[in-house]
């Protein structure tokens, strides 16, 4: 049907941002699909081997997933910042991620995890990192006819934490104005593997490997977190807009790229 | 696009109506079928006026389509008194002066039931928190909260009463 | 004297209780009818198209296409409305704004509208209006706008207010100057001055009820008009005027209103809704967008503003001046000859004794909305920066703040800096009470720091007229003309209840439309329990009049040998001692026979409103690496002079309190380099969420205005006024920085740590 229609079609999920468009008079869609009926994308299913979130679920199910909540607290917590509980109800992380905001909270929490997303058409299915779907502002590297059916995460190793942090001027209501994911996993104390993913500072979320080998090896001590800090900075290329400048968000980019390292450190059992 | 045949129910009553697919469930609701206690102050999910439970969940309804409802169960405030006696929340929020032009009253009140419904003693903070996808510009939110801390109260008494009831009943 | 308002100290039974609004179970219910919520039979729906540009010559408008599309039922452009380019300037001002003739003054300024059978057809039809614009260069901030080299907006505006007049048109529209004294003497006095400037940037009043109206004129020159508004009497005189009607031929209904704060003062859509309605020959309805809301309405003054303070060493100030340049958007201020920074001007330092005091406002058109009143209008954007700066000189001279502020407070006699001499006031008692408050001995934990400041605002009479009807059954009517948006309707009812002696529940105050009432201001300038309140205190004592003489009549003795007393009429004298007295509603149930109905009726102008002094005391915490802050504590002490219904009057305090917070934190607009608004939404223009903000504590002091029979002073808008500069000064005191520039937003905050650190 999507790859049928001639005029400009969209898949409704949530409709948290797809309606705001619409009343905005940004788009005028001839076709709406309604995702939310469809089983498969309407289920989340958590076992050892890693879990699958349907593109349909919201975040309210999502936070209510303990299980989930447990395994990725960074992100079922990046995903329950989106908007108000009004909007918890509605919004899904596949929407979050196929709108392409450069500030979309949920998607640097789900890179950070490694997040793949499984991605449908006609002809076949996919399977891709979610850093690979948004190519800019607006912008993914979906093909005409294809949809994101599920996110998929993997399989939780012990001694792993995640984090998302984000800063807003208002207590809730915004939208991120600089935001940091970090997903790591410790062995003997130290950090084995990290990755670390900033939001707001780019055209789209960036991974940022060396802000990844600045705590690899350490205990999160004084040092490392000043080396990701700037790693993070370094790794910024933000714009000035309505909702911060240049200057702020390289600033913050390392305040909260090393905070949320050390809460992610801390829910891994690092001490 | 032709219009959208809806069956669904709404404050508990079967309700039919038409629409064309792209309209939103608060136009479908006030201007559709009179519900004009559900109120528009933004339209793009940013205030909250227009909230309304859709099967059980809070929602923005200028954020929903009225096509999206079919077979769904909705709630709005013209349905919260029931048998001609308005809900504890409705009572305190006249009572701690929750509300002074209004406008904002029927979402905050459809929220912070939402709330009390899931978590019956919810801590201040807790209440912020529930209720800031709701905008009121007139009160800075201190009657608000406190309206919502009372009826929390008062339920919390209530539901005491009713189960020391039951225990009486039984033994 | 039946209409003597000077304040009688009487014992008062029923005021001061806290009772519930009439219109609560309609507001809980969601049956309370606002602008949006009515419907005419055949309505329209009408829309705008908006001009995108800042400054633009209109070239053409061709509407050719949209007319022929099915559904369209009439089209407006300048060209369909009355050209006043010659006329009364006021009037063409307030047309202009409504629809641009010639030019586009700003972004989202009205160019054409639209009445359709649906909104579908309408923006079809929208679209279809083509228009030719030849882009003008354009100028959105004050400062810029005050450069020699600015880009002029209007060519036939010159300074007012300056000798000799200028020869070139600029601008500058007014100047004006007020204060008392040498200033320049008073400075060589001084051990300590210094001096400071400050921008504050723009602000909207963000009610959440957008404006909304139906309008419905019919081809004999009638016509109604049922709108959101704070004041349908004067929307439908400039309705009337702008449109060639008759005054009493056009019949304003205010509906309930979603919040106003002064952005209900003055039209915005409404002629033009009206004008549709003419043309279709149908009833038109009209609701902006948000969107709409924010560029094209009328949001506060974006503003820049010097202070000089200067003092001796034992703390009393020698002598103060300010400078304030705020912008009005592409027209003059909406009061005629009293514009916005005359405003400003006159608040800035009503709170201390000066012997010496100057102050000059400088009022200039931009490329911006036009600015209508928010709460206190003026007052707040000079409160911050001479509020700050008072705390600036306190720490100069080693004092503390507050004691700076106690030594110079205004007092009974002094002469404010904007002319009169006070009576009774209370800044003095806010001042003490701040001292006394067990908030100022808190503690305060890491990167955690407390300011406060003052505020003043004048309160507003003007003409009133109300009705008090009395039923058979001795229930009571209230007819008012002032609109409700606090729960005023309890508060009159109180004073209703008051007077007759009778319970609160036997009142019921309405609305009345301008059919049913004569002419009443607009309610602003916290006007309407103050003087809507007077107007039924002089309609209830003239309501007892007749009782007493009905009570006569079934009696069948001399008026003269009866009182009025507990709400019932009571014959004096031993005589009389078989005479039961007769209730209210004993007399009301025999009115049929007695001479007819039983009512009290006044119309007035209540002059000396009560000036209002608050303090405020904040704690707020800063993030020193992200800057963002919170409030941690607030606490608002304000005089009401007499809190008729104190739960009201404190939550009229919370909301101007909040208001100030989020002006102070993070309300802004936010203009392009193109001149367009960026942040034309909730999302992007912040207001304070429930979450933002902790418990707004209130002291309510009583300190009587002798102007009223109960010592009433407005309440509503003074607390929005020291909300600035008490959370400036707290941030100051949190982590060191001074802030300059509203809103103080983290990457302010920041910024200004950076520099800090820097030095």
């Amino acid at each position: 049907m999507l790859e049928s229609e001639a005029g400009a079609a969209f898949v409704l999920a949530g409709g948290t941002d797809l309606l705001v468009r619409m009343k905005l008079g940004h788009i005028e869609p001839a076709l709406l699909v309604d995702i939310k009926r469809i089983p498969a994308m309407n289920s989340i299913t958590h076992s050892a081997r890693g879990t699958r979130i349907g593109a349909a679920v919201s975040g309210a199910e999502l936070g209510e997933h303990k299980a989930v909540a447990r395994a990725w607290p960074g992100v079922v917590e990046a995903t329950n910042l989106i908007g108000s509980d009004q909007v918890q109800s509605r919004c899904t992380m596949v929407g979050n991620l196929c709108n392409a905001s450069p500030a979309a909270d949920s998607v640097p929490a789900m890179i950070a995890a490694g997040a793949k997303a499984v991605v449908v058409s006609r002809t076949g299915r996919r399977t891709v990192p979610v850093e690979k779907i948004v190519t800019g502002p607006g912008q993914t590297s979906l093909a005409r006819g294809e949809v994101i059916e599920a996110i998929v995460l993997p399989a939780r190793p012990a001694r792993s934490g995640d984090a998302y942090l984000r800063f807003i001027p208002r207590t809730e209501m915004d939208i991120a104005v600089v935001s940091a994911g970090v997903s790591l996993t410790l062995e003997r104390g130290r950090i084995k593997t990290a990755r670390v993913v900033l939001g707001a500072v780019a055209p789209t979320a960036v991974l940022v490997p060396a802000a990844a080998r600045a705590i690899i090896g350490s205990k999160l001590d004084e040092d490392a977190l000043h080396k990701l800090a700037a790693a993070c900075s370094a790794a910024c290329k933000p714009i000035d807009d309505k909702r911060g400048t240049i200057e702020y968000r390289t600033k913050v980019a390392g305040v909260l790229g090393k905070r949320a390292a050390q809460i992610a450190f801390q829910r891994a059992g690092g001490a | 696009m032709a219009a959208v045949l809806v069956s669904t129910t709404i404050n508990g009553d079967a309700v039919e109506f038409a629409c064309p697919p792209q309209e939103s469930l608060l136009a479908v609701l006030r201007d559709r079928l009179g519900l004009t206690g559900v109120k528009e102050g933004c339209g793009t999910g940013d205030c909250g006026a227009c909230s309304v439970t859709l099967d059980g969940r809070l929602v923005c309804s200028c954020l929903v389509l009225g096509a999206e409802v079919d077979g769904r169960e909705i709630a709005t405030i013209e349905g919260m008194a029931e048998n001609g006696k308005l809900h504890p929340l409705q009572e305190n929020f006249i009572e701690h002066a929750a509300l002074q032009c209004g406008i904002c009253t029927p979402g905050f009140l459809m929220a912070a039931k939402v709330l009390l419904d899931r978590n019956p003693q919810p801590t201040e903070t807790e209440i912020r928190y529930a209720l800031a996808g709701n905008l009121c510009r007139c009160t800075g939110y201190d009657k608000i909260v406190r309206a919502v801390q009372a009826t929390a109260t008062e339920l919390r008494q209530l539901e005491k009463k009713k189960s020391r009831r039951k225990k009486s009943k039984k033994s | 004297m039946a209409n003597d308002p000077s304040y009688t100290k009487q014992k008062l039974k029923v005021i001061g209780s806290r009772v519930r609004r009439p219109d609560g179970v309609d507001k809980v219910t969601g049956r309370a009818k606002y602008g949006a919520d009515h419907n005419a039979p055949g309505q329209l729906v009408g829309l705008f198209l908006r001009s995108p540009h800042a400054h633009a010559r209109i070239k053409k408008i061709s509407t050719a296409r949209a007319e022929k599309l099915s559904g369209v039922k009439a089209i407006i452009t300048s060209e369909d409305l009355p050209d006043l380019t010659k006329g009364d300037t006021a009037a063409r001002d307030i047309l202009e704004n409504c629809m641009a003739r010639g030019r586009a003054l700003y972004d989202g300024h009205a160019v054409a509208a639209v009445a359709a059978v649906d909104e579908q057809t309408a923006r079809k039809a929208l679209k279809l209006i083509k228009v030719t614009y030849e882009l003008l260069p354009h100028v959105t901030d004050v400062d810029e706008a005050l450069k020699p080299d600015a880009p002029v907006i209007h060519d036939y505006l010159y300074t007012n207010g300056v000798e000799p007049r200028p020869t070139k048109p600029s601008n500058l529209y007014n100047v004006a100057e007020f204060g008392h004294g040498d200033v320049d003497a008073g400075f060589a006095q001084a051990d300590v001055v210094v001096e400071k400037s400050y921008k504050t940037e723009q602000v909207h009043q963000g009610y959440i009820e957008p404006h909304a109206c139906v309008g419905s004129v019919n081809p004999d020159g009638t016509g109604e008009l049922w709108v959101t508004t704070q004041g349908h009497f004067t929307y439908r005189s400039v309705c009337a005027n702008l449109l060639g009607m008759d005054i009493a031929k056009l019949k304003v209904t205010s509906s309930e209103i979603g919040g106003g704060f002064g952005g209900k003062t003055h039209v915005w859509i409404e002629p033009v809704v009206l004008a549709l309605s003419r043309k279709a020959n149908r009833p038109v309805k009209a609701v902006m967008s948000r969107e709409e809301v924010f560029r094209a309405s009328g949001p506060a003054s974006s503003t820049s503003i010097d202070v000089k303070i200067g003092a001796k060493k034992d703390g009393t100030i020698t002598a103060a001046f300010a400078a304030l340049r705020y912008q009005s958007g592409p027209f003059p201020g909406a009061i005629p000859g009293m514009p916005w920074a005359a405003i400003g001007a006159m608040t800035s330092f009503a709170c201390y004794n000066l012997a010496n005091v100057k102050t000059l406002g400088y009022d200039v058109v931009v490329n911006r909305p036009k600015v209508a009143a928010y709460r206190a209008p003026s007052a707040p954007m000079i409160a911050f920066a001479v509020e700050s700066t008072m705390d600036m000189v306190a720490k100069e001279l080693g004092i503390e703040p507050l004691d700076l502020r106690i030594k110079n407070a205004a007092r009974e006699g002094t002469r404010a800096c904007y002319g009169p001499v006070y009576g009774p006031i209370g800044i003095g008692a806010t001042l003490q009470a701040v001292k006394n408050h067990p908030h100022m001995r808190a503690r305060l934990k890491k990167n955690q720091g407390r300011g406060m400041a003052c505020g003043f605002w004048f309160n507003f009479g003007g003409q009133t007229c109300a009705d008090l009807n009395i039923a058979t059954d001795g229930s009571v009517t209230l007819t008012v003309g002032t609109i409700d948006v606090g729960g005023s309707r309890a508060s009159l009812s109180l004073i209703a209840a008051e007077e007759l002696g009778i319970p609160y529940k036997q009142v019921k105050a309405h609305i009345g439309d301008t059919g049913s009432l004569g002419h009443n201001d607009t309610t602003e300038g916290s006007r309407g329990t103050f003087s809507s309140g007077m107007a039924i205190v002089f309609a209830a004592r003239q309501a007892i009049e007749v009782l007493r003489e009905r009570a006569a009549i079934m009696w069948e003795i001399p008026i003269e040998d009866i009182i009025w007393k507990d709400g019932h009429a009571k014959a004096r004298g031993s005589k009389y001692s078989r005479l039961k007295p007769l209730s209210l509603a004993d007399i009301a149930a025999q009115s049929p026979s007695t001479g007819g109905p039983i009512a009290g009726h006044n119309e007035s102008v209540p002059d000396n409103a009560g000036v209002s002094f608050a303090s405020h005391i904040c704690d707020v915490e800063v993030d020193p690496e992200t800057g963002g802050t919170r409030i941690i504590r607030y606490t608002v002490i304000q005089d009401a002079g007499k809190a008729i219904h104190p739960t009201y009057v404190e939550g009229q305090m919370q909301g101007g309190a909040a208001q100030g917070i989020g002006w102070a934190l993070n309300e802004e607009y936010i203009y392009g380099d193109d001149g367009r608004l960026q942040n034309p939404g909730f999302l992007d223009y912040r207001i304070p969420v429930c979450s933002d903000l902790p418990f707004i504590d209130t002291q309510i002091l009583e300190i009587p205005n002798p102007n009223h029979p109960y010592g009433v002073r407005g309440v509503g808008e003074t607390s929005i006024v020291p909300p600035l500069a008490a959370i400036g000064n707290a941030i100051s005191n949190a982590v060191g920085v001074r802030m300059d520039h509203t809103p103080m937003s983290p990457p302010r905050i920041l910024k200004a740590l950076e520099q800090l650190h820097a030095s």
